[in-house]
């Protein structure tokens, strides 16, 4: 019996594939393609304390190997979301870990504090979007304000939370320090990189933010880096993404030191990418004779 | 049962019907479940350009479960489709999106309206349509390059507006109702945003209802990403906000429900 389960912050997951938060939902139009069943966790699409329009369109733009998007975390509400999401991922058994998304440090402390009741298991903490103007990416280029936001939250929250690194930043360690020592249960990384892209024929800028995120297998080289660098500096555990295509790829973030793994632009090219990234998984241990897949976790050093 | 879903399908036929237009037939077994007015995301095979390119349906066979696409090269996706031979795999996620509302058209005078790449899934309308009590199909081309326009004759009397007045009326879709003086009291149109945009006034002008396709840069093309909104009248029940996703909720709306 291969055994694929993994442990983050206490938290048993049955296998170590999760969705990257914005590329799924909250599942629901996933569930159509994927037994959810038999995902590690679903982590939901950031959630804020009130409803958020978003951006102008066009908002998504595709580049080479990869994809641009500047959604601008548009999002229902919490209230919502606790009325209608989170029953829906309770008919299944996964993880549920939520995305929280503010402008102020008092917007995520209301999120947080209105799911402490809640039946989810972690809290991911989006400090690093890189498409709105105020709030989101502010936290989490700044190591001393990555702190204090990571420190406050951790005070309110009831569930673990996961800080989400951002890769726009000159030394990724630093990051991974502040929320270790802020007391940040675990971390997850990478969001998305800024770039951009521009319209030659209608020379203007492809996205209406002009700038966007920058996701898909064009940027996994630079994921699998940052992963390793704090995988070697913090002792949390780290949930790993950017450009996970294949199971080939979701070991390759293991090995560098990831504890979990997801699936994030992939979803939109093939819908059926997660589980065929948790079936990958069982056939790389059997070919390789592994018992117990945390045993892998950054054992490439 | 209607259900999504991503297949490996094949080329049935291909060929060039104007400049830059490819008429593609698909085997698949998506066809039996099409309405008018949906679509399907297709797949390149090109690994560096990752997302699928929404085309809408022009027409299904069900007999044979065949699907046909018309579609303008437009990048270096649809130029690579335009490649593709008989017998050659062509990868789609389908079918998406909600159609027309058809049964909007019982009984009353319907204008069938579409502009350049916006005119196939007139066809697919223009077949399905049972219970109007008149049909016209308006039609918007830039040249002389008539592409559907004999399918669609088939089907009801075809007005033609081209953008150098080669053939018909000169101009665009607007122009030939004024010109041969047409009447409906319902709209289903696809084409560019400012025929969209024109036809939406001239609808809420006369006191009709008229159902519009949009497109938008999509991603995920099943209502996960939110990458493709349009700005919404009311707030929408799915999102909370003013914005609807034209993937899911749409691509047809009722021209007075959407801010375009």
């Amino acid at each position: 019996m291969l055994d694929t389960k993994i442990n983050i912050a206490g938290v048993t997951f049955k296998n170590p594939v999760m969705t990257a938060s914005g590329t799924f939902g909250s599942g629901m139009e996933y569930a159509e393609f994927v037994d959810l069943n038999c995902l590690g966790a679903v982590v939901t699409k950031g959630v804020a304390n009130v409803p958020w329009e978003g951006n102008a369109t066009p908002r998504v733009q595709e580049t080479y190997g990869g994809m641009l998007n500047a959604i601008g975390l548009q999002n229902p509400g919490i209230d919502v979301f606790i009325e209608r999401d989170i029953p829906f991922l309770r008919q299944y058994d996964t993880r549920i870990i939520v995305n929280v998304c503010g402008r102020s440090v008092s917007d995520y402390v209301e999120v947080v504090e209105k799911l402490a009741d809640q039946p989810v298991d972690m809290l991911e903490i989006n400090v690093s979007c890189p498409n709105v103007k105020h709030g989101g990416i502010a936290f989490g280029q700044d190591p001393k304000c990555l702190f204090d936001i990571t420190k406050e939250i951790k005070a309110k929250a009831k569930q673990p939370i996961i800080m989400k690194l951002s890769p726009n930043v000159t030394d990724i360690t630093e990051m991974a320090k502040a929320a270790e020592a802020a007391g940040s249960d675990a971390i997850s990384l990478i969001n998305t990189i800024t770039g951009m892209k521009i319209d030659i024929h209608k020379r203007t800028f492809a996205l209406a933010n002009k700038t966007g995120g920058l996701s898909g297998p064009a940027i996994k080289p630079v994921a699998v880096r940052m992963v390793y660098q704090a995988a070697n500096t913090v002792k949390i555990p780290i949930i790993g993404m950017g450009g996970i295509a294949n199971a080939e790829d979701a070991i390759e973030f293991m090995l560098a030191g990831a504890t979990g793994v997801a699936v994030g632009a992939m979803n939109f090219v093939n819908p059926y990418t997660t589980t065929e990234v948790v079936k990958g998984i069982e056939d790389y241990m059997q070919q390789y004779d592994i018992q117990k897949l945390s045993d892998i976790i950054g054992t490439v050093r | 049962m209607e259900q999504k879903k991503k297949e490996s399908a094949r080329v049935y036929k291909q060929q060039q019907i104007a400049p830059g237009i490819y008429d593609m037939w698909i085997n698949t077994t998506l066809a039996k479940q099409a309405k008018p007015g949906q679509f399907i995301s297709v797949y390149t095979q090109d690994k560096s350009a990752l997302l699928p390119r929404p085309i809408s349906i022009c027409e299904t066979d069900t007999t044979n479960d065949r699907l046909r696409i018309v579609y303008r090269v437009a990048g270096k996706g649809t130029a690579e489709f335009s490649k593709y031979d008989i017998g050659h795999h062509v990868d789609i996620l389908g079918t998406l999106g909600n159609g027309f509302p058809l049964e909007k058209a019982e009984g009353k005078r319907l204008f069938l309206m579409g502009g350049g790449i916006g005119i196939p899934p007139m066809l697919a309308l223009a077949k399905a349509v049972k219970n109007a009590v008149a049909v016209d199909v308006i039609v918007g081309y830039r040249d002389k390059e008539l592409f559907l326009a004999e399918d669609l004759a088939k089907y009801a009397p075809v007005h033609v507006a081209t953008e150098d007045g080669s053939v018909g009326t000169k101009g665009n879709v607007m122009n030939v109702i004024e010109a041969e003086d047409l009447k409906a009291d319902i709209i289903f149109a696809c084409g560019p945003m400012p025929m969209l945009r024109a036809i939406k006034k001239y609808a809420a002008e006369k006191g009709i209802e008229a159902y519009i396709s949009l497109e938008e840069r999509m991603a995920c093309g099943v209502g996960a990403c939110l990458g493709c909104v349009v700005k919404t009248r009311e707030v929408d029940h799915h999102s909370h906000v003013n914005n609807a996703r034209i993937c899911t909720d749409g691509p047809v709306y009722a021209a007075e429900e959407v801010e375009i």
